[in-house]
C-alpha cells in the first residue's frame, strides 16, 4: 500500500513538471511516435485493405500476413530493425518497428468492415448503375467506417504501449522513467510512470470507442433490428478491447 | 423491345443455369417469368442490365446488343427492383428513391422533390421519406424499391420476385397499383416470380420455365390456362386440378352470367368491363377468385 502511495507521490510531485525529463515533454513524445505510426500505417493499410475488401481478392494472403505479424514480438522487432537501419537513424527506425506492428490490426479492420456488409446492399448500388468508385467511397466507407476504427483502435492500443520501449534505444517518451528507474530499484518511480501509461492507453482506447460509436451510420442505430454483419465483430481484438457498437 | 438470341449461361462452377434462350418481350408491355426456383429466372433477368454476362448468344434492347453498351450508363436507365428491397441502409429513404438521378447529375433538391412524388405513387406517405430503410415495414421497403427503380423514369422495368415479403393482402394491393402504373406509365415490365397466379394477375404475357432455363410454354394468361402446353404447365397453373376451369352460367332474367367453378358452385358474376380488358379477362379473374 505504500508504494502505491509512493507511486503517486512521485507522479504528482511538482518536480515532474520541471527539468527535461518534464512529463508534459515525454509525454507529448510519446504521443508523437504514437500517432505518427498509426497514421503512416493507416496510409498504408487503409487503402490496401479497401483493395481487398472491394475486390475480395488477396484475402488470404492478407489474413495470414496480419496473422503472422500480430504474433511478432514488439521487443524483438523494435530491436532487429534497428540493427537493421542502423543506430544512427534510430527515431526512422523504432517508427518502422511501429507501423510494422500496427498494419495488420489496420488492414484487418478496413477490409473486414467492407467484407462485413450485406452482399445483396452492395450488388443492388452496382445494378442501380454505381461505377465502382461510388460503391467504394458512397457504399463501403461510410458502412465499413466502424469496424476500420475498431482496427485503428486495435493498432493505436498497441502502438501506444509498445512506445514505451523506445526510451531503451534513447527515444524517450513515457517509458525513460521505467528504464531509469530499474537499476536504481526506485519502486516509486516504475510504478508512477506504468500508472501513467495505463492511464494513457485507457484515455486513447476511450477517444477511439466514442468516434466509433459516433461513427455508426444513423439509419445502422435509427433501425429495429440491423441487418448489416457489421454489427458482429469482425477483426480480432488482440488488446482484449472488445468493439463496442450498440 | 427486348431480344433474347439463343442465351446460355454456365457459371464457372459448371452450372448450366440458362441453356439456348430465345425470345422476345413486347415493348410497353408486361412479360411475366415464371417457374419453380433454380430455373434461371434471375439469371436470365440480370443479363438484360449485364449483372450476369452470357456465356453464349446475345441480348438485345432495341435491336442493340448490350454487350456493346456502357454497363453503368446501361444499368442507370434500367429500373431493378431488387428480390430483397436492397435499399442503401445509412441513407434516407428519400435519398434511396432519388439514387439514379443523384448519380445522373441532377440537382439533391430537385431529385428529392421527385423522389417525394414517386412515394405518392407507389402509395407511401410522404412523412416515411425521411426514416431511414431499417425504420419501414418489409412490404413499405417494396415500395420504396418501385419507387427507386422508377425514379429515372426507365423505359424498362425488371422486378425480381418484387412482392415475395410481403402478406398476401398487401400483395394483392401491390399487385393492382403495378397493373394501374403499367397503364399509366407504359413500361416494359420484366417480372419474375414463382406465384403463378400473380404471374397470371400482372402479365400481358408469361413465360413458363422448366430446370435449366427451358421453355415449357410461352403466351398469354388466356392462351396458356385454355391449352396448356403438356401435363408439367397444366399441373403448375393448376389446370389438370379442375382448380382453373370456370364456366359461366346463363340464367333467365339476368342478363349478367354468373362464374362458376367446375362443382358449379358460384364464383362472382361476369362484369361486361371485365371482358372489354384484353389478356386481363375470365381467366385472370378465375385464378384470384379460387
Ligand atoms: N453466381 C452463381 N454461381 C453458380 N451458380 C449460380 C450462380 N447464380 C445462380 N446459379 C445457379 O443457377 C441456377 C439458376 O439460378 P437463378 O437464380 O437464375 O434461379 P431462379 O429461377 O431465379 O430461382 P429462384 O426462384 O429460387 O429465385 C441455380 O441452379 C443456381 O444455383
Ligand atoms: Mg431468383
Amino acid at each position: 500500500m505504500t508504494l502505491v502511495l509512493d507511486a503517486l507521490a512521485w507522479l504528482f510531485s511538482p518536480e515532474r513538471l520541471t527539468g527535461s525529463n518534464a512529463i508534459p515533454t515525454r509525454l507529448l513524445e510519446h504521443l508523437f511516435y504514437t500517432g505518427i505510426s498509426v497514421l503512416v500505417a493507416a496510409l498504408i493499410a487503409i487503402p490496401v485493405g479497401y483493395l481487398i475488401g472491394h475486390t475480395g481478392r488477396g484475402r488470404e494472403l492478407a489474413v495470414s500476413i496480419s496473422g503472422a505479424a500480430r504474433a511478432l514480438p514488439s521487443f524483438g522487432l523494435l530491436l532487429v530493425v534497428v540493427l537493421l537501419v542502423g543506430t544512427t537513424r534510430a527515431p526512422l527506425a523504432a517508427v518502422v518497428a511501429f507501423v510494422l506492428l500496427a498494419i495488420p490490426s489496420v488492414l484487418a479492420g478496413a477490409y473486414s468492415g467492407i467484407e462485413a456488409i450485406d452482399r445483396r446492399i452492395i450488388d443492388a448500388a452496382r445494378a442501380q448503375g454505381m461505377t465502382e468508385w461510388q460503391i467504394l467511397l458512397r457504399v463501403e466507407v461510410p458502412l465499413g467506417l466502424p469496424l476500420l476504427l475498431g482496427g485503428l483502435r486495435n493498432a493505436a492500443l498497441q502502438v501506444v504501449s509498445t512506445v514505451t520501449l523506445a526510451a531503451y534505444i534513447g527515444l524517450g517518451g513515457l517509458g525513460i522513467y521505467i528504464f531509469r528507474a530499474i537499476p536504481l530499484r526506485r519502486y516509486d518511480e516504475m510504478l508512477g510512470s506504468a500508472i501513467l501509461i495505463v492511464v494513457l492507453a485507457l484515455v486513447v482506447d476511450a477517444v477511439f470507442a466514442l468516434l466509433q460509436r459516433l461513427s455508426v451510420p444513423r439509419g445502422i442505430t435509427a433501425g429495429r433490428a440491423t441487418r448489416t454483419r457489421g454489427s458482429t465483430p469482425g477483426p480480432r481484438a488482440p488488446m482484449g478491447s472488445p468493439i463496442a457498437y450498440k | 423491345m427486348i431480344e433474347f438470341r439463343s442465351v446460355s449461361k454456365q457459371f464457372p462452377d459448371g452450372t448450366v443455369a440458362v441453356d439456348d434462350f430465345s425470345h422476345v418481350l413486347p415493348t410497353g408491355k408486361a412479360t411475366v417469368l415464371v417457374g419453380s426456383s433454380g430455373s434461371g429466372k434471375t439469371t436470365l433477368l440480370r443479363m438484360i442490365n449485364r449483372m450476369v454476362e452470357p456465356t453464349g448468344g446475345q441480348v438485345l434492347i432495341d435491336g442493340t446488343d448490350v454487350a456493346k453498351l456502357d454497363r453503368v450508363r446501361l444499368r442507370r436507365s434500367i429500373g431493378y427492383v431488387l428480390q430483397a428491397a436492397g435499399l442503401l441502409p445509412h441513407r434516407r429513404v428519400i435519398d434511396n428513391v432519388a439514387t439514379v438521378p443523384v448519380l445522373n447529375g441532377v440537382r439533391k433538391a430537385e431529385a428529392r422533390e421527385r423522389a417525394y412524388e414517386l412515394l405518392d405513387k407507389v402509395g407511401l406517405d410522404r412523412a416515411l421519406g425521411e426514416r431511414y430503410p431499417s425504420q419501414l415495414s418489409g412490404g413499405q421497403q417494396q415500395r420504396v424499391g418501385v419507387a427507386r427503380a422508377l425514379a429515372a423514369d426507365p423505359e424498362i422495368l425488371l422486378m425480381d420476385e418484387p412482392f415475395g415479403a410481403v402478406d398476401p393482402i398487401v400483395r394483392a394491393d401491390l399487385q393492382l397499383e403495378l397493373n394501374r402504373l403499367q397503364r399509366e406509365l407504359g413500361k416494359t415490365i420484366v417480372f419474375v416470380t414463382h406465384d403463378i397466379d400473380e404471374a397470371f394477375t400482372v402479365a400481358d404475357q408469361v413465360v413458363i420455365f422448366r430446370k435449366g432455363g427451358v421453355v415449357a410454354q410461352a403466351g398469354t394468361p388466356a392462351e396458356i390456362l385454355a391449352h396448356p402446353a403438356d401435363d408439367f404447365v397444366a399441373s403448375f397453373v393448376g389446370a389438370d386440378a379442375g382448380r382453373r376451369s370456370l364456366q359461366l352460367q346463363h340464367r333467365p332474367g339476368d342478363d349478367r352470367p354468373l362464374v362458376v367453378d367446375r362443382d358449379g358452385r358460384p364464383i362472382g358474376v361476369l362484369e361486361s368491363t371485365v371482358e372489354a380488358a384484353p389478356g386481363a379477362g375470365a381467366s385472370a379473374q378465375g385464378g384470384t377468385a379460387t
